[in-house]
């Protein structure tokens, strides 16, 4: 598996997420997706960010265009030196939220993915992972 | 300038007309390009190759065809590969084109080095070399153009085979033929769903009437299409359920939470109804005298 | 700093919402529509997202917290405009619309509205 390109992002303020997700669309289309795939993997992005400034203090977004063989794909990691999540069980559950939220953000954005893995632990920071292929 | 491209060069220079005249021999007799028009075809692509093949020859800096001075030929190589799969020839059919200039050049080569047998050697193994490479570019080529052509036939069969119907204004008709595999699900789907936005169609009738099997994966496109229908504001109907497969969807514990119809006729009819609309017997309603209520 | 305009259709409010929104945008929009259905004794609001490529839980809270603001003051509120992509996303998500109703476009939103004033029955035509 190569990586054909690679760039990082800056996750502070709700502007980033914006650009986030116009790159992140960038990309997918670069991987050849089909508009639902492109919705999708924006989608999840843009949950996975919005927790990145809201709650992990701000951070950074690494997006990367993957090749295996014939298949394209892309890569996302999020990593941010936040508080952590404590209850990992709970954070994946449907429906969690510590803030006003939904609460679907991780486990909607693992259904939207083809990867997903998350690190984190309290005073660790979090780092997650997601990726769709084609 | 490499040395093999420096002697195809010279030779190009030095004996066009004979390399043309020999190679498309070798055309006809092993290619069987028959008829003036054909063979006049052959006698221009030749040209042109021989053309591009000696100018790449001059600017370049190695033998590697896949280097930017070698682009024009590619060029040409792929304009073949396309003309011949649009005309239905084979691979090999195409290739044999390039190959066949192998032996005026090895003729060509061994009067100008007969008497010295090592040169001669390693000319002939480096431009073997060369016309190998661009033999194999132009398979490549060839392939990747039919791939292109079979993507293409299969996703104009796959918007024929699943069309939308506008059955009634503001209710549309999908009826699904054949076996459904996830792919395909997904795409009609997708399909109905664009439609919908399109034409305006707040009922959506989905009709499987000519669907042998229903497994888990397609019950699943299928409630979630009718999900997202939803979410948009419109509504569907499921009709023609066989008895067989309204058995896997109990066995399998699905829950379809859609209004399902027998007939895509009680589909439509219902359709109708809800859209505020009534069908009138026009007989019965001409009758002389207004009838007595 | 952008607003988002809001326009008055006989007794219903229309926002069509073209921008990509942030956190400052989408709280402006709840304060000023709440603010305009008292003003404009508003019976109904439509909401646009027609231009929308993306539809998440933040955005997806802020229509629940707009129709819930809403039928606390008697008016029904109509998401319209939602995109294919964007329906089959959030049906994968598993995002619940609450007490948001849909219609196709604009003009079926306002006939929608005017069905639900018309027969006084809340619960009519409901999504989730």
């Amino acid at each position: 598996m190569q990586i054909e390109s690679a760039e990082e992002m800056p996750l502070r303020t709700s502007d980033d997420v914006v650009r986030v997700r116009q790159a992140v669309r960038a990309r997918a289309i670069a991987a050849g997706f089909s508009l639902v795939d492109q919705t999708k993997i924006v989608t999840a992005a843009s949950e996975i960010g919005r927790n990145t400034v809201d709650y992990g203090g701000g951070g950074t977004l690494r997006l990367e265009l993957l090749r295996d063989g014939q298949r394209r794909g892309v890569r996302l990691t999020f990593v941010d030196q936040g508080p952590g999540i404590a209850d990992m069980t709970m954070a994946l559950k449907d429906g969690y939220s510590t803030g006003t939220g939904l609460g679907l953000g991780l486990s909607g954005a693992k259904r939207l993915c083809n990867e997903f893995d998350i690190k984190s632990a309290p005073g660790q920071g979090t780092t997650v992972m997601l990726a769709r292929w084609k | 300038m490499s040395g093999t491209s420096n002697v195809i060069l010279s030779l190009i220079d030095r004996h066009y007309q004979r390399l043309l005249t020999e190679w498309l021999a070798c055309l006809k007799r092993d290619a069987g390009i028959g008829g003036a028009q054909r063979e006049a075809e052959a006698a221009e692509l030749a040209k042109r190759f021989l053309e591009e093949l000696r100018q790449c020859a001059a600017v370049a800096q190695s033998d590697d065809i896949h280097a930017s001075e070698w682009a024009p030929l590619r060029d040409l190589l792929d304009d073949l590969s396309r003309t011949r799969v649009n005309q239905g020839f084979s691979a090999g059919e195409t290739t044999i084109f390039v190959f066949s200039l192998k032996e005026p050049l090895f003729e060509l080569l061994r009067r100008e080095m007969g008497k010295n047998a090592d040169d001669l050697a390693r000319e002939i193994w480096c431009t073997s070399r060369l016309v190998d490479t661009l033999g194999l570019y132009t398979v490549e080529s060839y392939s990747r153009t039919r791939e292109e052509v079979i993507t293409r036939q299969q996703q104009e069969l796959l918007e024929l085979s699943t069309p939308v119907v506008e059955l009634w204004d503001g209710v549309l008709a999908l009826p699904l033929i054949g076996t459904l595999d996830s792919a395909r699900t997904q795409i009609v789907m997708e399909s109905l769903l664009e439609r919908i936005v399109t034409s305006g169609a707040e009922i959506a009738i989905i009709d499987i009437t000519g669907v042998p099997t229903v497994d888990t994966l397609v019950a699943q496109h299928l409630i979630k299409t009718i999900s997202a229908a939803r979410l948009m504001g419109a509504d569907c109907i499921l009709s023609g359920i066989r008895p067989q497969i309204a058995q896997t969807i109990v066995h399998l514990g699905l829950e379809l939470n859609v209004v399902s119809k027998a007939t895509m006729a009680d589909a439509l009819a219902l359709a109708l109804r809800r859209s505020g609309k009534a069908v009138v017997d026009r007989a019965k309603s001409a009758a002389p005298a207004p009838p007595a209520e | 700093m952008a607003e988002i305009p809001i326009l008055k259709i006989g007794d219903c409010l229309l926002v069509s919402i073209q921008v990509d929104m942030h956190d400052r945008l989408a709280l402006a929009l709840q304060d000023d529509l709440t603010e305009r259905i008292v003003a404009d004794r508003a019976r109904g609001v439509m909401i646009d997202i027609s231009a929308l490529e993306i539809v998440d839980s933040f955005i997806g809270r802020m229509l629940n917290n707009i129709a819930a603001m809403s039928r606390v003051l008697d008016a029904v509120t109509v998401v319209v405009g939602m995109r294919p992509a964007v329906a089959i996303t959030l049906v994968e998500l598993g995002l619940g619309l609450t007490g948001v109703r849909t219609a196709l476009n604009v003009d079926k939103g306002l006939a929608l509205i005017r069905r639900i004033i018309d027969s006084e029955d809340p619960d009519a035509d409901r999504v989730g």
